[in-house]
């Protein structure tokens, strides 16, 4: 039996009056990749982003490795250092060169000696293929290399999750394998623990332990991942299957 | 002779005079922008915070250093306010506090738009990485605030340099001064050194303003690339 990382209770969303997740449950394992599915609009994102502060909710749970979160803003900045997150837009700062970038944290935040994580980071650099733009700026790169570059900078933080936003949504397609492979490598070769925001979905179904299908913010299914591709319990979900042709 | 009116530089300490009216002007000018740009981006900073009240004070801070004509404004700071509250400060002191709170109030408004245009990603992912408010402030916002807020700055300062000649109205001996006192003590000799004094003064503003409107165009054409 694996730990439990993460464990989400009845967690109710609004904006304004109008409610954007209804009643959201489930629990994620050490080492489990999630992955979120479902329609443009379903709530996919503001999940995620609830689940490290930068939205916040009107009632339910979080509990991160068994203890209920506190939803003060000194409580997530605190658990954000462990809980990384990639998103869709390339996010890195244009004022800072791509080692800057990945130092910034560690050093500032953590508090963690410069030279050290500046090992990790050429470490990880050459990991995914870029360690020639270690003093390059942001805008020298390419929309891949960016936000491999940003996978990095999450990963120098030592998170115990990370949350990935369709990261590969806004690039081009020649750029998506290898951003892909690298998420995929993180789970099989660092059995890193994700949630996964896709509409890739060959790739969702390689790395799926776990789908919650979600529609109009309701989760309609949380299924083990092959199952879900091969037998959707809903109508809705086989539907959404075949419009994304699969 | 009429042309010899160049002369009149060089008749006793006219030009030495005159450098020193310039001077005044100059440092008048940079102390208020140093200030001024300082107290500029507290409020700015200030202005960004969802606190209604304050944003609503220095909004109207703003407002006020806006709408008031800055002879008004020297004005009130060289007669009202040191009879008001028995402050006795010299003139140039009053003058570039005058100018130092003009600065800070168009400089807080140039920061907030430029704090308020970095994208919200830039924020979150600041956020996410588990930064601090003032963490993300200093090493993220601010910064590429900069950038943005830089061509509107560098006329801003243009625009207070400009306005240095307003100082001879409250009897600070600025360039502008010093040249009329020239003229008026020359008018019997070089009748015509009018023309040769405002030129050069006019010449003096230009050598220090153009360079800088010049920069804030570039970086303006620069950044609409
Ligand atoms: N800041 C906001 N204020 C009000 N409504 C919002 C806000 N953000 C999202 N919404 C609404 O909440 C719903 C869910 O949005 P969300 O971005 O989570 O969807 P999503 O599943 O991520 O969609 P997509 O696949 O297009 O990214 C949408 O109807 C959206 O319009
Ligand atoms: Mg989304």
């Amino acid at each position: 039996m694996t730990k439990e990382v993460l464990r989400v209770e009845h967690l109710n969303k609004f904006y304004g009056d109008w409610q954007a997740l209804h009643d959201i449950s489930f629990t994620l394992h050490q080492g489990e990749v999630l992955t979120l599915l479902g329609p443009s609009g379903s709530g996919k994102s503001t999940l995620i982003r609830c689940l490290n502060g930068l939205e916040d909710f009107k009632s339910g749970a979080i509990y991160f490795k068994g203890q209920k979160v506190e939803t003060n803003s000194k409580n997530w900045q605190e658990l954000r250092q462990k809980i990384g997150m990639v998103f869709q837009s390339y996010d890195l700062f244009p004022n800072f060169t791509v080692l800057e970038n990945i130092l910034l944290a560690p050093v500032k935040v953590q508090k963690r000696p410069e030279e050290e994580v500046k090992t990790e980071a050429l470490r990880l650099l050459k990991r995914v293929g870029l360690e020639k733009y270690v003093n390059s700026y942001p805008r020298e790169l390419s929309g891949g290399q960016k936000q491999r570059i940003a996978i990095v900078r999450a990963l120098a933080m030592h998170p115990e999750i990370m949350l990935f936003d369709e990261v590969t949504a806004s690039l081009d397609p020649e750029m998506v394998r290898g951003v892909l492979q690298i998420v995929t490598d993180l789970s099989q070769v660092d059995h890193m623990t994700m949630i996964i925001v896709t509409h890739e979905m060959n790739f969702a179904r390689q790395i799926a332990d776990q789908v919650l299908f979600l529609e109009n913010g309701k989760i309609l299914e949380n299924t083990p991942g092959e199952e879900f591709f091969k037998h959707p319990k809903t109508n809705r979900a086989r539907g959404f299957l075949t419009s994304m042709d699969f | 002779m009429a042309h010899s009116a160049i002369n009149v530089f060089f008749a006793g300490n006219n030009f030495s005079r005159i450098l020193q009216g310039l001077w005044t002007s100059v440092w008048i000018a940079g102390a208020s922008l140093i200030i001024g740009l300082i107290l500029g981006t507290l409020l700015g900073i200030l202005r960004t915070l969802p606190n209604k009240i304050i944003r609503f004070i220095l909004r109207l801070y703003l407002e006020f250093f806006r709408i008031v004509p800055t002879i008004v404004l020297l004005f009130l700071f060289y007669y009202i306010l040191p009879r008001t509250f028995h402050i006795n400060w010299p003139a140039s002191w009053m003058a570039v506090l005058a100018f130092s709170l003009w600065v800070a109030a168009e400089f807080g408004d140039i920061v907030r738009g430029a704090l308020e245009s970095v994208p919200l990603v830039q924020k979150e992912s600041g956020l996410a990485l588990g930064l601090s408010r003032v963490q993300l402030l200093r090493y993220v916002l601010l910064p590429q605030a900069v950038q943005l807020e830089l061509p509107a700055t560098i006329n801003l300062a243009t625009r207070v340099i400009k306005t240095t000649s307003l100082l001879m109205m409250i009897s600070i001996m600025d360039v502008v001064a010093i040249g009329q006192q020239i003229i008026e003590a020359n008018n019997q000799k070089y009748p015509t050194a009018v023309f040769w004094i405002y030129g050069l003064i006019f010449f003096l503003y230009f050598i220090i303003d153009y360079p800088l409107s010049k920069w804030s165009k570039q970086l303006a054409a620069k950044q609409n690339r």
